[in-house]
């Protein structure tokens, strides 16, 4: 299902782990589906470039493959190159990825979103022009944080659907 | 430790057994006939049928007549549960179907789609080692039910449901009770003439018997509508020419079974089985055990969450040293929602994400089983060293 290099991205993760003194750290997605990426950065004040960044993720092969080739492509770029890195870049650096973990590589190109959003308003208290900070879940679309629904109970006395 | 193959996927399909194999070899190319033949050949074919069917009948103490083979286990589910339903209708019974929240899908869908078709149904809640509990049943029956289908065992959390309580409950409402036994044949004892079971499914490739093979434990008497027409083969409620071999197979693998089902084998498999779910458990800390323990869950089989981390993952990395297990985690599937049987236990959707299901054969050994108590807890840490709940747990 994978191909070998998307297995390689995964056995042997570049940069999994955390910066306990991350200038920034975003976090995107949700436990419902499967999938949440934490990505931590260290920034140059002046030149804004990514000097360190890491990731945790909790999520399938293709989920820490992404973050990991996503971690790859943000270092040593500026922060505002980081932020035109996108999920197709991601997959296709990867050598493609199966269409049912496509968003796999969603959630590694918001993760670099929420955590260069994170760097702004730690900063400058605001977002710049154009940067937003990703609200929602995009495997499933739903509002990222939402409550569970509740749980399958019963269906006493359901009827035909 | 040498690195070995380790198969724990038996839930999945099981290896033919070698006896099987060469019990079915001579049926493709040397005693070929079709069995709805006359002439020799055709007799040689249709008493190794009817001797399977036999042996069939034998694992479970029924009659040979009551035994209908079909293509799989999902086709004698839907034989079973359609044909019963249809008849019963027809007939003026009602129109009302009871099942339960962790049924395979061949029985939830087929029950869906009857709804479709104008048919009622209600889909019991399972508690947390997924038992159906018999009072349940029994509030949710009414006057127009008809079919109540519940499964003996269940794939995924190995729980065996309380099949004798169940079906009393339905005798004592005269509604029809179908069990999918597709995991519990041949694995535990099976005994249709003193349990309250008026059809139960089985398939052979789950007892180390071909794929392709599935038989419908009919009680006599009871009226089915085929959901297959033509030459009218299997009593007329299942047409098509019979899969010889694999008939022959079947009831190899069905005799087999019985043996090791007479000599007590399930005991100890069901020893080792606790080995690993004991090993498990204390090796991987914050790990747990899903469906029910002891002689509530079958004998071969062993599943957990793992909590923080997901099960994909875990499937790659095991699969990196031989091991060969399965998830419930959605991303296997590419879903997004985790196992319904998982959440029907009352996991929420982060801790399902992180099932493992291990499930033995009668050939898996205690090396097998301390191989993979070396190789799976660094496994779950590594994973873990990157997971974000792990780390700020
Ligand atoms: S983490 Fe589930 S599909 Fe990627």
């Amino acid at each position: 299902m994978y191909n070998q290099k998307v297995v390689d991205y995964f056995m042997n993760p570049r940069n999994a782990g955390r910066i306990e003194d991350a200038d920034a750290v975003g976090e995107v997605g949700n436990p419902k589906c499967g999938d949440v990426m934490k990505i931590y950065l260290k920034i140059n004040p002046q030149s804004e470039v990514v000097e360190d960044i890491k990731f945790e993720t909790f999520g399938c092969a293709a989920a820490i493959a992404t973050s990991s080739m996503v971690t790859e492509l943000a270092k040593g770029r500026t922060l505002s190159d980081a932020l035109k890195i996108t999920n197709k870049e991601v997959a296709d650096e990867l050598g493609g990825l199966p269409p049912a973990k496509l968003h796999c590589s969603l959630l590694a190109q918001e993760g670099i979103q929420a955590a260069a959003a994170d760097y702004y308003m730690r900063r400058d208290g605001k977002l710049p022009d154009g940067l937003t900070m990703p609200k929602t879940c995009i495997a499933c679309g739903c509002e990222a944080g939402e409550e569970e629904e509740e749980r399958f109970v019963s269906e006493h006395d359901r009827v035909a659907e | 430790m040498e690195p070995r193959e380790v198969y724990l996927d038996n839930s999945a399909t099981t290896r033919v057994d070698p006896k099987v194999t060469e019990a079915m070899l001579p049926y493709f190319s040397q005693r070929y006939g079709n069995p709805n033949s006359l002439h020799r050949l055709g007799r040689e074919a249709r008493e190794a049928v009817d001797e399977a069917r036999a042996k069939v009948a034998a694992l479970i103490n029924a009659e040979p007549t009551d035994i209908i083979f079909t293509g799989a286990g999902s086709e004698a589910d839907n034989l079973a549960i359609k044909g019963a339903a249809w008849a019963l209708r027809e007939r003026g019974k009602g129109c009302h179907i009871i099942t339960s929240a962790i049924e395979h899908h061949a029985i939830l869908d087929t029950v869906k789609w009857l709804g479709k078709m104008g048919f009622e149904y209600t889909i019991l809640p399972v508690d947390s080692r997924g038992m159906v509990s018999p009072e349940d049943l029994e509030k949710a029956i009414r006057p127009d039910t008809i079919l109540a289908t519940i499964m003996a065992a269940n794939n995924e959390i190995g729980t065996i449901q309380p099949v004798r309580e169940l079906g009393e409950v339905c005798r004592a409402h005269g509604v029809m009770f179908h069990t999918d036994g597709v995991q519990a044949a041949g694995h535990i004892k099976v005994d249709v003439k003193e349990l309250p079971v008026d059809m139960m499914t089985m398939a052979a490739h789950k007892m180390y018997g071909p794929k392709g093979l599935g038989a419908l434990y009919v009680r006599r008497g009871i009226k089915l509508i085929p959901t297959l027409h033509g030459g009218g083969q299997e009593f007329g409620l299942r047409s098509g020419t019979e899969n010889v071999p694999g008939i022959v197979g079947f009831g190899k693998a069905a005799e087999l079974a019985k043996e090791r089902l007479d000599a007590g084998e399930d005991k100890k498999i069901a020893a080792l089985r606790d080995y690993l779910i004991e090993g498990v458990l204390s090796r991987v800390p914050e790990s747990q055990l899903t469906g029910a323990a002891g002689d509530g869950r079958l004998p071969f089989h062993a599943s957990f969450t793992i909590k923080y981390i997901e099960g994909e993952g875990m499937l790659l990395l095991l699969d990196a040293a031989g091991i060969y297990a399965s998830s419930g985690s959605a991303c296997t599937s590419g879903s997004l929602e985790p196992s319904y049987v998982l959440l029907a236990t009352g996991l929420d959707h982060a801790t399902a994400h992180g099932s493992l299901r291990l499930t033995m054969s009668h050939e898996t050994t205690r090396e097998d089983i301390d191989y993979v108590l070396e190789k799976f807890p660094p496994i779950v840490e590594r994973l873990r060293s990157m997971s974000p709940f792990w780390n700020k747990r």
